[in-house]
């Protein structure tokens, strides 16, 4: 049963009057870097810690290759956790805190000196291997914590927002290094991260956590295409919302009545009827803007309104734009052609007009 | 700029003005009675109680056959106080620093509450509490039974070993003469008791400061709490034991009152000794020939202890530059081959 390695089922975990993990159920293949996103606070932790053995469900049980592991001790448990904060013993050597487990395991000396030094040498610290944790930058500390964890071959490792305490520049690296680690080894990754760009980087698929429920659980791709709630698709990138409801359907189509708007076209992939109320989700990179409106070939089928710009932010590979149109406030992100600095430039209080294919708006349950 | 910071004089100055106030202070209190102590050795005494001429009349007089079983005495109960007092403190320690916040303060403060009442009433206390009628003098007598019963059973040059160390005596016990009070099991239960609070501190102290995610991440890779515990949490706290072992043993070994008091004659350490001469005897030179012995006796080993942990250090130090060198070698290897 490669698909169900790791196996939630109604796992519910509460502290007091909060529900910290809220009936959740899954699985994690084996061998796949797997991530539980989600804003901070919103159950990731705890979910993680019950699968170390540091915290019990209240109901529910996991399974972690076929067996029960809800109430073992977390030393009987074949899973390793990188902790945010590393965790690495103050009192020892680098080479004695990553031999920590295979000491415990009672493994013969040489068995001990030749892992330890092999992964040693993958994560490039063979130098370092006499200092004192306090004597790493926070990378090599980071990449410390992560061999420490890996020697023994867990079954599953756990990593609890690795990168968080790092900079930009290291977390992008340390990212790639990551990534490259798992192809490595090929153990099952469970990574925990409030962080979108990471999870998306990095995982085979993603859960995204919202107040102690899985909203989504899919591939990075179809997490951000086709998100299944409002919660996702705001939290996973940026997006416009256009809140309203269906007024009639024409084939795979369907047209939208917002307040105060006029009508939006939009792909009916749910086949929703008239009447409906929904969200359609537009991510910015999908919205144009122009002076004249769309060629009359594409114009015809597409959603062209005139909007005023009100803000620009010039961010190098892309520019952002806010206009206005109706009264609404939509986001745009316009890359730079080559033509850029010929073009006439959009800038502030210009009148354009805003477009996109049907086919870019993606409708999404309506938050409640 | 140069001038300002880096001329030698002006710094060197600096360096003095901030290091002589805690130089003096050492010197008057400390050093120049240490050395008046000593210095008292090689004179005589007086009828009157004064100090006599130089002579070399004390040291030659130091030959009472009692004192090498006083001093022994002294350092091996301070050495059973000082252990018994950190066994009790390190896992006291761990549960008030495990506490949440609110119920820390109030144990913590709680510890040091006996400090309120006078030592030597609170010894007094416990000469009422370890009175022949009291349930103390009952636990003693099992005590005293169940020690004799385990003593009978180890081979004969261990029992001769024990005795000699004077950790065991040989007789039956007898109920009737063995009592609690004027006993050294008295000297030292009511010694760890007022020592445990010197004990409890540092620890806690050190315990608190302990990032506890670490016993975490210990069971993590494998380990049993127990095994944790020993090999994370007490080497987290090694600085805050080596204070507590010190904040014990120094005061046990110059203790007098609670000998005095619950020891009777069965149990006199060198405290009692010093004040006896001191005081009754009014012979203040062999008083301080018996302080200078007792330091002596206890600075020797000290001494010994910290030349060998320097050597074990310094042995480490080697073991690692050769792992280290093995290390790169195989590495070195490593990328030669590939
Ligand atoms: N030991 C605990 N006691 C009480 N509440 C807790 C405890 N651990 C976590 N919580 C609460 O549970 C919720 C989820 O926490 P957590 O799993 O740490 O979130 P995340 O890791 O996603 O930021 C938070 O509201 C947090 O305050
Ligand atoms: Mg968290």
């Amino acid at each position: 049963m490669a698909d169900e390695f790791l196996v939630f089922d109604h796992v519910t975990k509460r502290f007091g009057a909060l529900t910290a993990v809220d009936d959740v159920s899954f699985s994690v293949k084996k061998g796949e870097f797997f991530s539980l996103l989600g804003p901070s606070g919103c159950g990731k932790t705890t979910l993680l810690r019950m699968v170390g053995g540091f915290e019990r469900p209240d109901t529910g049980r996991i399974y972690l290759d076929g067996k029960d592991i809800t109430d073992a001790p977390p030393n009987m448990r074949r899973v390793h956790t990188v902790f945010q904060n590393y965790a690495l013993f103050p009192t020892m050597t680098i080479w004695d805190n990553i031999a920590f487990s295979l000491r415990l395991a009672k493994k013969p000396q040489e068995e001990i000196d030749e892992a330890v030094d092999a992964i040693l040498e993958m994560i490039r610290m063979s130098d370092h291997a006499w200092k004192y944790p306090s004597q790493l930058s926070g990378g090599q500390k980071q990449r410390v914590a992560i061999a420490r964890a890996l020697v023994d071959h867990p079954q599953v490792l756990l990593l609890d927002e690795p990168l968080a305490a790092l900079d930009l520049k290291l977390r992008q690296h340390m990212l790639l290094e990551l990534d490259t680690i798992h192809d490595q080894v090929g153990s099952t990754f469970v990574y925990v991260t409030h962080d979108q760009g990471e999870a998306m980087s990095l995982s085979d698929r993603i859960a995204v956590m919202n107040r102690g429920k899985v909203e989504q659980l899919d591939t990075p791709a179809k997490i951000y295409e086709a998100p299944k709630t409002s919660f996702v698709a705001s939290f996973i990138g940026d997006t416009n919302f256009f809140h309203g409801e269906i007024v009639s359907v024409e084939g795979d189509y369907c047209f939208i009545q917002v307040a105060g708007f006029p009508q939006i076209k939009a792909y009916n992939d749910k086949k929703l009827s008239v009447g409906q109320e929904i969200d359609l989700s537009v991510r910015p990179e999908k919205i144009r803007l122009s002076f004249t409106p769309p060629r009359p070939e594409e114009g015809a089928a597409i959603n062209v309104f005139p909007s005023k710009v009100k803000d620009v932010v010039y961010q190098g590979v892309y520019t952002k734009f806010w206009v206005t149109s109706s009264g609404l406030q939509i986001q745009s992100l316009q890359p730079h052609s080559r033509f850029l600095l010929d073009q006439e430039p959009i800038t502030w209080n210009d009148e354009v007009f805003v477009w996109w294919h049907p086919d870019d708006g993606y409708m999404v349950e309506c938050a409640k | 700029m140069r001038e300002v910071n880096t001329n030698p004089l002006r710094t060197r100055k600096a360096e003095w003005c901030l290091t002589t106030p805690s130089f003096l202070w050492l010197a008057v209190f400390f050093v120049i009675p240490a050395v008046i102590v000593l210095a008292f050795t090689f004179h005589g005494h007086d009828a009157s109680g004064g100090v006599g001429a130089w002579s070399m009349s004390t040291w030659r007089e130091l030959v009472d056959p009692d004192y090498p079983a006083i001093v022994w005495n002294t350092i091996r109960i301070s050495f059973e106080v000082t252990l018994w007092s950190i066994v009790l403190a390190i896992p006291s320690a761990y549960a008030i620093a495990r506490m949440n916040p609110r119920w820390r303060a109030i144990v913590a403060g709680s510890i040091m509450l006996p400090f309120w009442t006078s030592f030597v009433v609170r010894v007094f206390a416990w000469k009422t509490m370890l009175h022949p009628d009291g349930w103390l003098q009952a636990c003693y007598i099992v005590f005293l039974r169940v020690r004799g019963w385990l003593f009978d059973w180890l081979p004969g040059f261990c029992q001769q070993f024990l005795v000699w160390l004077g950790l065991a005596s040989s007789g039956p016990v007898d109920p009737a003469t063995s009592t609690i009070l004027d006993s050294e099991t008295a000297v030292v239960l009511v010694s760890v008791y007022s020592f445990l609070p010197f004990a409890i501190m540092p620890i806690y102290t050190a315990a608190e400061k302990f990032d506890f995610s670490l016993l975490e991440a210990a069971r993590d890779l494998g380990a049993k709490n127990f095994y944790a515990f020993r090999k994370i949490f007490m080497p987290g706290i090694r600085q805050g034991i080596v204070s507590a072992v010190l904040m014990v043993f120094i005061p046990a070994i110059g203790s007098y009152v609670i000998p005095q008091m619950l020891g009777g004659t069965n149990c006199v350490l060198i405290g009692n000794k010093i004040f006896m001469r001191a005081i009754q005897n009014r012979n203040i030179p062999h008083a301080s020939a018996l302080a200078t012995l007792m330091a002596v006796s206890v600075l020797i080993p000290i001494g010994l202890a910290m030349w060998w942990k320097r050597r074990q250090d310094l042995r480490g130090k080697r073991r690692l530059e050769a792992q280290t060198a093995r290390l790169l070698m195989t590495t070195a290897e490593g990328g030669n081959a590939s």
